[in-house]
């Protein structure tokens, strides 16, 4: 399964280049990322939310790199589901913005693992990454990403919908957090 | 803290629901001293606008005072004390949108942008208390509210003016006002303007302050009509008169230069056949409009003339007079107001007596009694116009 975004952020290409290129980064926008930990200067440990509550793990590596403009990553070893991701920054025609071309490719296996992943992605899988890409805008132009009463937990406002009414949090609620 | 809610169709409750927190670092929470029932309500409680919940807090248009702020807000843009007035549309201030002073199209405040995106093509700004295709953010017809990117948006009253006299900065007064200035207005101009509630009212007083040679109001609704001709606009009843025969007799059967649609998605219409055609589409959501105003503006305006859209819709039209736009060189303007661009120009007229927007405020409430105030608002009782709540 190949999937495609674009977004434009108004940073400049080696400001969007240097926060993607920190992979520790990405679980603040990716919904699906739990947490990506660097191993070594283009080795790095990921972890993702799976349906069922686990969690899945995979080791990646970069293996394509033009400071500004493009970053390619891939898992390693033998990931559960082996995926690659390409970025290409370039610069926008208003000449301060940022246009970010990101490609994820995922080799879904058969099995209960394919069937889970394909579950995990719905009907939409591209809505998820087209998401994910507003979420990095967010956090770029305006410093994090935007809560309202209706999507409180930010990255999880997919899985919210229906959403909670428009009215504020009890304090049970805020204690409970994303995980209520 | 008590709000008042939308819960379900045709039914509002004012309830007991938590106070608002700071969720993010450019919030602010304030506690409301005025609010207000806008037109635009009428078709979320109509049920004409998707995705509202059982719960949702109602309104848009509120102010008062700041009683905390987020880490991220400095304290040179916005304090706690500070009496503010909140612009309708929540705006990041950073995005291309907001350097283009497009501030209802922020690309960054609506965390449901997806939805908006299947709708719309594009995702809109988010808004206060207007359904979830906005956001999902609650709404200002409470005690206290949340506002994000409180240094972006709220405006600071330093003056003496009261409540009433700054309150609609946050939507009708610059909603009005946008109306009439995308008709580029000249001073040989008569503007036309369908629609004499609240934004109307402001639209033709926008029109004569831009220098409208003639403004003409036109509604059904007598007490409505008296209101704007006090204000020295000139009245059409289109219950009473023809509006097209009518406009081309005011203007020497040219049609007015300028026309402005304050009335949007839930028309009604002089002839029952029509009406009823586009009430039954919309009944069976075959149609999300019922757009006769806006279609009435386009045949009735000059060739080469401005057709000018502040009236809301939501989704899809049928009958959209395409042949009489494409041939007579009519330009159609439009857009969720960005009032965050208004707000200053505007309390700068205010102060200097060039509008007056306590003219059309004819009833005062408890927020408590907002369910009263929805029923005369929506059914046009006690003459009302324009409700101001009072937490």
């Amino acid at each position: 399964m190949e999937l495609t975004a674009t977004t434009t952020i108004r940073r400049s290409a080696s400001e969007v280049y240097a926060f993607w290129r920190d992979l520790e980064n990405l679980p603040t926008f990716m919904a699906h990322l739990e947490q990506v930990r660097s191993t070594g200067d283009r080795t790095s440990h990921w972890s993702a939310a799976a349906p069922f509550g686990k969690n899945v793990e995979w080791d990646a590596e970069i293996i394509d790199e033009t400071p500004g403009e493009k970053l390619g990553w891939r898992s390693t070893a033998n990931a559960d589901v082996p995926n690659a991701g390409t970025v290409r920054f370039v610069p926008a025609p208003d000449g301060e913005s940022t246009e970010v071309h990101v490609v994820l490719v995922y080799d879904i296996p058969g099995g209960a693992v394919g069937k889970a992943v394909a579950k995990y992605f719905g009907e939409e899988p591209h809505q998820q990454l087209d998401d994910d890409l507003r979420r990095l805008k967010q956090v770029l132009e305006t410093g994090e990403v935007v809560r309202s009463d209706g999507a409180p937990w930010g990255k999880r406002a997919l899985k919210e919908f229906p959403q909670r009414p428009a009215q504020p949090l009890s304090d049970a609620e805020l204690e409970k957090g994303a995980d209520a | 803290m008590r709000a008042n809610t939308w819960a379900g169709r045709n039914k509002v409750e004012v309830r007991d629901v938590p106070d608002p927190k700071i969720l993010n670092k450019r919030d602010a929470i304030v506690r409301i001293t005025s609010t207000a029932i806008c037109g635009s309500d009428l078709h979320l409680v109509d049920g004409y606008i998707p995705t509202m919940q059982d719960g949702d807090i109602l309104g848009h248009e509120f102010m008062g005072e700041v009683i905390e702020v987020g880490s991220g807000v400095s304290a040179d843009t916005l304090r706690v004390g500070d009496r503010v007035v909140v612009p309708f549309p929540i705006a990041c201030g950073a995005c291309a949108a907001c350097a283009a002073e497009l501030y209802s199209c922020c690309e960054n405040t609506n965390p449901n942008a997806g939805i908006a995106e299947k709708m719309f093509g594009h995702p809109t700004a988010g808004i206060f208390g207007y359904s979830h295709l906005t956001g999902g953010f609650a709404g200002g017809q409470a005690q206290y509210a949340r506002v994000p990117f409180a240094d972006v948006g709220p405006l600071k009253i330093e003056s003496e003016l009261s409540d009433e006299q700054v309150l609609f900065l946050s939507d009708i007064l610059p909603t009005g006002y946008m109306g009439a200035e995308m008709c580029d207005i000249q001073p040989s101009d008569v503007v036309a303007v369908w629609g004499a509630g609240p934004v109307g009212q402001f639209a033709m007083d926008s029109a004569r302050v831009l220098g409208a040679a003639k403004v003409i109001a036109i509604d059904k609704e007598p007490y409505r009509l008296r209101m704007a001709e006090q204000a020295g606009h000139t009245p059409v009843n289109f219950d009473e008169v023809d509006v097209r025969s009518t406009l081309l007799e005011l203007t020497g059967g040219r049609g007015p230069d300028k026309c402005i649609d304050a009335v949007g998605m839930e028309a009604t219409h002089g002839s029952a056949h029509i009406a009823a055609y586009d009430r039954v589409k919309q009944a069976v959501r075959s149609e999300t409009e019922r757009p006769h105003a806006l279609r009435q503006a386009i045949m009735s305006c000059r060739s080469g003339g401005v057709v000018s859209v502040i009236g809301v819709y939501g989704g899809l039209m049928d009958k959209f007079p395409a042949g009489a736009w494409m041939n007579r060189s009519l330009t159609l303007r439009t857009g969720q107001c960005h009032v965050q661009r208004y707000m200053k120009p505007l309390l700068q007229r205010i102060e200097r007596g060039e509008i007056d927007p306590t003219r059309i405020i004819t009833h005062t409430l408890p927020l408590d009694e907002a369910e009263h105030g929805f029923d005369i608002f929506k059914n046009k009782q006690d003459n009302c116009e324009k409700i101001v709540l009072k937490p």
